[in-house]
């Protein structure tokens, strides 16, 4: 789970991390009013949207008066905002964060993430802040400094204190510097996140340490003891259909192609995405109803799927275990009566009893087109597409 | 030998009395696995299909000579109920729940680091299908009959893909000598590496097929491992040539965030490794039978 930039530097406040003076607005009359509130002569105006590369797509405005800050918020509230990040579709503002702006010495880059090969959690560091953390392994990778984090004792002053010395800070800024870093660590490990990011951690002209810009994502699995990070949710970021999905127990991705599959198993499912692609056609949708593939999954799929307009063919897989074909046929065949599908149906069993399941299919009136193997159900719902 | 379990396998279920816990452990016994008993705290003196409830896993482990647990238990309490196995000195223990936080998978595997090697429980899973030596135990949830016996290892991050695998293999009447599942999550148990190694010493296995997906460094590991100290071969197939960059798929640990991680660039880096690839998920059955045919 995402949460916006201002949710995410209250978290770092809360541990200790300098944040500038700001407050979130919802219209452009608030705006003013909060500038002035903020105080100081200049402002930035920051569209808050699940997404990074703001600053190029127009979403943030540095102003020198309220009424700009207003103007600014006005042209800012309500629109899509288009990153390289968000796709075409973009993303909606409907919240602004007013800022203090901050006299910029120097900016840096702090990031916090799950190693997977040493099972840990990975600080990184840069110099070159401002820069996204591909292109600085791309253009400075000399400029990265890592320190892994032996979790069961937590972060080290040692460690915090090598990372600031490394990031060239100044003897005086240390102390700050490292209470900033283990600020972050904290919030990262207590709170169940997967990313912490302060792009850029900015060491300002007055010698403060400030988050200016902050990600964080949490771990879905573990929301169910972070009521605090759940609640700042924020579901106008999410895509509908994808919102539809996991309010249902689906694993859903929409995606560009025309093909709709509804699979039980994550494998599977892009393993059957791979073989429509292989066969020439593309996925619309990844989509997993579980591997126990529940009749009321396999209706709440068809749902979902014909949600989808830029569908012209459905592939249903699946591959039945514990549950059944003749099982999941039943689910198939009554997810029909309730959804009308107005676009031809592929549909493969495979595992236990499908035999029974390929006979209930054949035997209720559905409209359908039976497939065998993983193969010839891709290339029947690519064939049925070109029809 | 068979890799992890075999007909004496003293199977222990926790979380027994739970619905996933009956279900399953009864499918696991008219399969023929040794189940032996269950933990369910609180019920400790009751019998639970005509098989005793312990309150601890402890006491499990003393009273029945349990050496294999399964974890049934709700995501919240897994981490706890597999600390509890390795302590108890379960040998395998197989965690079926999809939905464990990645920070209790780090805090197990760090518990986990107070054993010395001989002595350290090996933990298969969370959020998979389990591991099946066919015709000798299931500590899983697989439907058995989908596995020929025979002499190809199978370790799969996916469940469903695993079965397809199997299934491909029996129609082709090969047979499979252990399927380890090793789960969709970013930080798991058992890596594709330390199970390829136990597939390696084992002698009722031949050849090893390896199904992976994007996300993690765990194929790249396996193979480099494998061109290093392997002698029997390996077949992969990788899914996902079509999924998107940064997005997660399904499994939490299907998600492209690094060089490496996407399916074309895994495939490359296993090629270079001597492992043959099975070029599209309908050929793995076929791909296994060249390579064993040319042995």
């Amino acid at each position: 789970m995402d949460i916006h930039e201002y949710q995410a530097k209250k978290i770092l406040s809360n541990f200790g991390v300098t944040i500038p003076r700001g407050g979130i607005v919802y219209s452009p009359e608030n705006a003013e009013n909060k500038a002035r509130e903020i105080g100081g002569s200049r402002w930035v105006v920051k569209a808050q949207i699940h997404s990074g590369a703001r600053g190029k797509a127009g979403g943030i405005i540095v102003c020198n008066t309220p009424l700009e800050v207003a103007q600014a918020t006005d042209k800012l509230l309500g629109k899509k905002l288009v990153t390289n990040q968000t796709g075409p579709e973009g993303k909606i503002v409907n919240r602004i964060y007013i800022e203090e702006a901050t006299d910029i010495e120097k900016e840096l880059y702090l990031g916090l993430v799950f190693d997977r090969s040493s099972e840990s959690i990975m600080v990184v560091a840069s110099t070159e802040g401002g820069m996204s953390v591909e292109e600085i392994s791309k253009e400075k990778p000399e400029t990265i400094i890592r320190s892994k984090i032996e979790v069961a004792v937590g972060m080290q002053n040692f460690q915090a204190r090598e990372l600031a010395f490394g990031l060239g800070i100044e003897p005086d800024l240390i102390r700050r510097a490292s209470d900033t870093i283990i600020g972050c660590y904290k919030a990262f490990s207590e709170l169940d996140a997967t990313m912490v990011e302060v792009n850029p951690l900015v060491i300002s002209k007055q010698k403060q340490i400030l988050a200016l810009d902050c990600k964080m994502s949490f771990d879905n699995n573990a929301m169910f003891r972070r009521s605090q990070v759940s609640e700042l949710r924020d579901k106008t970021q999410e895509d509908s259909k994808e919102i539809f999905a996991s309010d249902r127990g689906l694993n859903y991705v929409s995606l560009d192609g025309n093909i709709g599959n509804i699979i039980n198993g994550a494998g599977l499912a892009m393993a059957s995405m791979d073989m429509i692609k292989l066969a020439g056609g593309a996925p619309a949708n990844f989509l997993d109803v579980g591997g126990g593939a529940t009749p009321e999954k396999i209706v709440k799929a068809f749902k979902l799927v014909t949600m989808d307009e830029k569908v012209k063919v459905i592939l249903v897989n699946i591959f039945a275990g514990i549950n059944r074909c003749d099982w999941v046929a039943e689910g198939i065949v009554d997810a029909l009566k309730k959804i009308e599908i107005k676009v031809p149906l592929v549909i493969r069993l495979a595992g236990t009893n499908v035999e029974k399941g390929n006979k209930i299919l054949k035997e209720s009136k559905i409209n359908y087109i039976e497939a065998n193997t993983l193969e010839d159900a891709a290339n029947k719902a690519v064939a049925a597409l070109n029809k | 030998m068979t890799v992890l379990v075999d007909k004496n396998s003293k199977i222990i279920i926790q979380g027994f009395t739970g619905k996933m816990g009956s279900f399953h452990a009864d499918e696991m016994i008219k399969y023929g696995s040794n189940v032996v008993g269950g933990v369910t705290p609180g019920k400790g003196g009751s019998k639970h299909l005509d098989l005793p409830v312990f309150n601890t896993v402890k006491d499990a482990v003393n009273e029945t000579g349990a050496d294999a647990s399964i974890l049934f238990v709700p995501p919240a309490f897994a981490a706890d109920s597999a600390m509890e196995a390795a302590d108890a000195g379960i040998k395998i223990c197989v965690a079926i729940v999809d939905g464990i936080p990645s920070h209790d998978m780090i805090r197990i595997k760090r518990y986990m680091r107070r054993y010395t090697k001989s002595s350290k429980m090996t933990l298969v899973g969370p959020n998979c299908a389990g591991i099946i030596s066919p015709g000798k135990s299931m500590l899983g949830i697989m439907p058995g009959h989908i596995y020929k016996e025979g002499r190809v290892g199978i370790i799969s991050r996916s469940g469903t893909l695993g079965y397809e695998a199997a299934q491909q293999l029996k129609n082709l009447n090969i047979g499979v000598s252990t399927s380890v599942g090793i789960g969709g999550d970013p930080i798991n148990g058992s890596s594709f590496r330390d199970i390829i190694e136990k597939f390696e010493t084992d002698d009722e296995t031949d050849a090893i097929l390896m199904i992976g997906e994007i996300g993690g460094p765990q194929e790249v590991a396996a193979g480099e491992f494998a061109k290093e100290n392997m002698k029997k071969p390996v077949i992969a197939y990788i899914a996902g040539l079509t999924a998107p960059k940064g997005r997660v798929m399904g499994h939490a640990g299907a998600i492209v965030s690094a060089y490496g991680e996407s399916a074309i660039e895994k495939v490359e880096i296993l090629k270079e490794c001597g492992i043959t690839i099975s070029k599209n998920p309908s050929v793995m059955g076929d791909t296994v039978k060249s390579v064993i045919e040319k042995m």
